[in-house]
């Protein structure tokens, strides 16, 4: 099928009213990862317009000392929802759509390892987003910051619904993320084309890779930490709320450590964009690329070990902030070196200033100065003074528009053509550039500014202190000329798309392998793909006389792992994270002592019998498998079936378990012992139920005689480790609340 | 007008902040320079003229590449350094047993002496030259402490006193700010730390312990004989007149001698006084001081009687 064809028809389908329907249903019902690609794109632009929007009506606000154009409590709303909006509903989704798009094109996939897993991710975030939105009508938008401190965030301080929502909303939209990780981590590993070594991967493909690892791992901590505050909020929990004996400070540990890790989520996929289109427009390729590759992997790594940087006046005591300075400023380094990467990319260039290089420069700079305020933060005694400020609020826009949104436009600017087979505008690129470089300094350049002169972040007005009003109003006016630079490039992306410059394969030069196939590309991706030895396979074609040099070897036949293997893997590892923070709760408040019901309550004898039940199912499973590869139906189907009573053995003990501490008064809301007791194995529980659906779905599955085919057996196998898996939390879970009391 | 300028820092403790800030920006202005620099070095030097070939390939250079990871995990190291200096000279240990506790509500900030006994609001007066130890609680949610001129910035997490140093080099008015999102009128948690010298605040001290000035015109003296029947003191307190200790909201015992009312939201005069009785959701929508329907005598009277106790 040939990609041009298709968009000519496209084009004239969306205006024929009897083609359109054909087509909306089309995209409502796709798996392909290139129109998946577009709906991320297509809703991070949508959510953009929202969350500036809200920007602006807080800018407005702020204009003037001691204005009164909003209420307070509309400031604060606007504030919740602006940053829950941009992070979560453009900047994740407009990076994933690049990925979703780009990456299986990049490493000569046909699409990503599980299209139908991409698409359902994608829903889940749609949904997300509406449902968020939709506490709007429903009582009132969240009104306590993105991160939702506690106690605020708990219902005697917050009583309307807007915060159950938007841990929902969040919630499905972290798994949604987590599915998108698991498969970008399975696609990298399973679905490289022939050639395409691990050591060969495009810097994009690679940075987006490294990056997945980190959602898969910090997502998961976040639900862990939502599912908290929705017990203590609906469920009378007491997690985060003092007078039932929880941590305020507790919320602020499980958050971070999500909420760290998430902000180089967002910022990978600028990394990786950028580390695409500087080497291009300079005509060389990336300077060090390996040095690029190692920095990914050790940022992603000690972006685990920082969360405590947002917590400096929390009063975490002297060793903690100190372990956390060291861990921070040690992050600086592998981040700062990127830079000095993608300047001498620069170096010995020949650079073209389009529109995409334009934005990489901008980026390069603002990323600089970002990363600067970024290591003064981290420098405890600095950010003594400067955290919660104006200060702070400048850095991390700096971050997240000075180098994420510019990246992206860069991002935009280079694969359109790509996507759409025709070129955007230049002219019109180059106005929406210089508007949002000017825009975006003037507003937040004085805002460092204003935050060493005192001003704290988030509040709706302040008084007419000495240059906060004129300073205010400088950052207002910015907010104009970034809306003139976005509606100038939602006009620039609507005209090119119907009557922009036809754009061939390959209209930049560039060398990887999405530049290979036609603009757009056809459904599969690639008639055929090009001889692969380096890591710029169209260099190589186009040069003939200096090809790069062959990197790694091509082995004749290479048999890449099972991905359905690596997708069940990479799930479970997403669940440690998810496991790890309900057993640190529960053992944060057993170190602590308390009154009330306990571990004494626990016999521990009756559940070792339960448990030993659900180890039991580990065996019986394995057994089971083995009679499947010896294609042995009934016993087989014999072992399978024991496991399933084996797991609804334990499930009811647990159930028994539970109804005799009800009867003696021990529920979830009784002391802390109670609400981690019961969050913890009730989430463990769960996933035994929902193992078990699993397993008899299969049973099912072999009893009507499907055991032949290949996609059966690896399947059984991956759900085997699923299986696996949740034992093995019960091992940890039965440590640590059985047996762990009584040692004491 | 007083600033609340962090880099005009005021007691030892925001002086040792400064000089870490002042060093940190010479070292973070150089790698501006030095990075931009080379930006804008490759931009002029290396822009593509038409019809050029691509130039050389060059790959990397591992030494060098090396060499610029080595500088700047150096540099960090020596941030470092200057942040753990830093660090133990603007928040040394608390002292045993604390000068002042300062406890966030929702919207106001609660002050107690507990050596003199001296409670009251929003309002914190300090001998200059001396370091007080200071207790911070909170009684419902997060708030934060910041008075940039003099101190670091601390939390107020309900459930586990946090501490600061608080200190004044010279006699002055300092104002600061809650930092931490507390609700609907966050932006309004104003402080005021008054320093004076130690003569001054002992005879500040003294006043404040007195009780509650007897008033000298009819209209306060209704207002006084009005305060105990209505239900103000639910929530407040005016010693030796009414009110029970519960701390709820702010002492009214010397509220007359305080510079701003509403912890920063209008100055302390009588004509804001009344306005504030009149309609306390007009001034502060969403403080948790609700309207009431007081008579225009009414609000004559106990505006007369409060902007009297000094």
């Amino acid at each position: 099928m040939n990609g041009m064809t298709t968009i000519a028809e496209f084009r004239n389908a969306v205006l024929d009213p009897a083609k359109r329907r054909h087509y909306q249903l089309a995209w409502l019902s796709t798996v392909d990862h290139k129109r998946i690609g577009v709906l991320y794109m297509l809703t991070g632009l949508f959510f953009f317009i929202v969350g500036g929007v809200e920007a602006l009506f807080m800018r407005l606000q702020l204009a003037i000392p001691n204005n009164h154009f909003l209420q307070p409590d509309t400031f604060n709303q606007l504030f919740t929802m602006h940053g829950t909006t941009m992070i979560f509903l453009v900047v994740m989704p407009v990076g994933f759509g690049f990925v979703n798009y780009v990456l299986p094109l990049q490493i000569g996939a046909r699409d990503m390892a599980f299209p139908r897993l991409n698409a359902f991710g994608f829903w889940c975030l749609l949904f997300g987003g509406l449902l968020l939105h939709f506490s709007v009508l429903a009582g009132g938008a969240p009104a306590v910051g993105w991160f939702s401190y506690a106690p605020m965030s708990e219902t005697p301080y917050s009583s309307t619904p807007g915060i159950d929502y938007w841990a929902i909303a969040i919630f499905v939209m972290g798994i949604g993320t987590v599915s998108f990780g698991i498969n970008t981590i399975a696609t990298v590993i399973s679905c490289r084309g022939p050639g395409m070594t691990m050591r060969r991967l495009p810097l994009f493909t690679w940075i987006n890779f490294v990056n997945a690892f980190m959602i898969i791992l910090a997502l998961p901590v976040l639900n862990a930490g939502l599912a908290m505050i929705l017990i203590d909020r609906q469920l009378q929990g007491h997690f985060f709320l003092p007078i039932g004996g929880g941590s305020p400070v507790l919320w602020q540990h499980v958050f971070w450590a999500f909420g760290h890790p998430e902000v180089y989520i967002m910022v990978f996929p600028a990394f990786a964009i950028v580390s695409e289109v500087i080497p291009v427009f300079s005509r060389k390729p990336i300077f060090g690329y390996e040095m690029v590759a190692a920095s990914s992997v050790a940022i992603a790594v000690l972006s685990m070990g920082v969360w405590g940087h947002h917590m400096f006046t929390v009063g975490m005591g002297r060793p903690l902030d100190v372990f956390f300075a060291i861990s921070s400023m040690l992050i600086a380094v592998p981040t700062g070196v990127k830079v000095l990467n993608w300047t001498a990319t620069m170096i010995g260039g020949r650079i073209r200033f389009d529109v995409p290089m334009l934005c990489c420069i901008a980026f390069l700079i603002q990323f600089t100065i970002a990363g600067i305020t970024g290591i003064s933060h981290a420098s405890v005694a600095l950010d003594w003074q400067t955290k919660n400020s104006y200060y702070l609020v400048a850095h991390f826009h700096f971050v997240a528009v000075g180098a994420i949104v510019f990246a992206f436009l860069a991002g935009i600017q280079y694969w359109f053509p790509k996507m759409s087979g025709r070129t955007m505008s230049e002219p019109l690129g180059k106005w929406s550039f210089w508007l949002m470089v000017i825009g975006f300094n003037m507003t937040f350049l004085i805002q460092h500014a204003l935050g060493l002169l005192g001003m704290p972040r988030r509040v709706y007005t302040y008084p007419d202190l000495p240059h906060w009003g004129w300073m205010n109003m400088l950052s207002t006016c910015g907010v104009f000329f970034m809306g003139a630079a976005a509606l100038i490039l939602v006009w620039n992306l609507a005209t090119s798309f119907f009557r922009g410059k036809i754009a061939g394969d390959n209209p930049w030069d560039a060398w990887t392998l999405e530049w290979a196939t036609t603009s757009p590309p056809p459904h599969e991706n690639f008639v055929a793909l090009p001889p692969i030895r380096s890591r710029r396979p169209l260099w190589d074609i186009a040069n003939p006389d200096r090809p790069d040099p062959i990197v790694g070897e091509n082995s004749a036949a290479v048999t890449l792992p099972n991905h359905n293997k690596i997708g069940i893997l990479t799930f479970i590892l997403s669940e440690t994270g998810f496991f790890a923070a309900l057993i640190l709760a529960y053992l944060y408040f057993y170190a602590r002592p308390q009154a009330g019901p306990g571990p004494k309550e626990l016999d521990v004898p009756r559940t070792l019998v339960f448990s030993v039940c659900l180890f039991a199912s580990s065996f019986t499973f394995w057994r089971s498998e083995v009679a499947l590869t010896k294609q042995r139906r009934g016993s087989m189907l014999g072992w399978l079936g024991l496991t399933i009573v084996l797991g609804a053995i334990f499930l009811g003990g647990q159930a028994n378990e539970y109804w005799k501490l009800f009867q003696t008064g021990v529920d979830l809301s009784t002391n802390m012992f109670s609400t981690s007791f019961f969050t913890l194995t009730g989430f463990h529980g769960l996933h035994v139920l929902i193992g078990l659906i699993v397993l008899l779905t299969f049973l099912w599955a072999a009893w009507e005689g499907d055991l032949v085919s290949s996609r059966f057996d690896s399947a059984f196998k991956a759900v085997g480790y699923y299986w696996h898996f949740v034992d093995v939390v019960w091992v940890f879970v039965l440590l640590t609340v059985y047996i762990l009391p009584l040692l004491r | 007008m007083p600033s609340s300028n962090a880099l005009d820092p005021q007691s030892p403790q925001a002086r040792a902040i400064y000089e870490l800030a002042i060093h940190s920006t010479i070292i973070f202005t150089l790698i501006f320079v030095i990075v931009t620099g080379a930006i804008i070095y490759a931009i002029f030097r290396f822009r593509a003229r038409p019809g050029e070939p691509d130039p050389r390939q060059i790959p990397g250079n591992r030494k060098v590449e090396i060499a610029w990871t080595i500088i700047p995990f150096l540099i960090v190291i020596f941030l470092l350094g200057m942040t753990l200096s830093a660090m133990n000279r603007a928040d040394p240990p608390p002292a045993p047993s604390p000068d002042l506790v300062v406890t966030g509500h929702q919207f106001w900030w609660q002050v107690d002496y507990p050596r003199s006994g001296v409670i009251t609001a929003n309002e914190i007066h300090i001998p200059t030259g001396k370091p007080l130890s200071v207790r911070l609680e909170s009684k419902d949610v997060l708030h934060e402490f910041w008075v940039p001129k003099l101190t670091r910035k601390m939390s107020n997490v309900p459930g586990q006193p946090n501490h600061i140093w608080l200190q004044a080099d010279k006699p002055g008015t300092y104002i600061g700010q809650c930092s931490e999102f507390c609700g609907i009128q966050h932006a309004w948690m104003r402080i005021l730390v008054v320093a004076e010298e130690p003569s001054k605040f002992e005879e500040w001290q003294r006043a404040q312990l007195q009780p509650a000035q007897a008033p000298t015109n009819d209209a306060a003296a209704k207002g006084r004989a009005l305060f105990p029947t209505l239900t103000c003191i639910n929530c407040h307190a005016i010693r030796g007149v009414a009110g029970a200790d519960l701390r709820v909201a702010p002492d009214l015992t010397h509220v007359g001698s305080r510079r701003q009312l509403a912890s920063g939201v209008i100055d302390n005069t009588p004509a804001n006084m009344r306005l504030w009785l009149k309609s306390p959701q007009h001034v502060k929508p969403g403080a948790l001081m609700p309207d009431f329907t007081l008579t225009d005598e009414q609000l004559d009277q106990l505006s007369a009687y409060l902007s009297s106790l000094r």
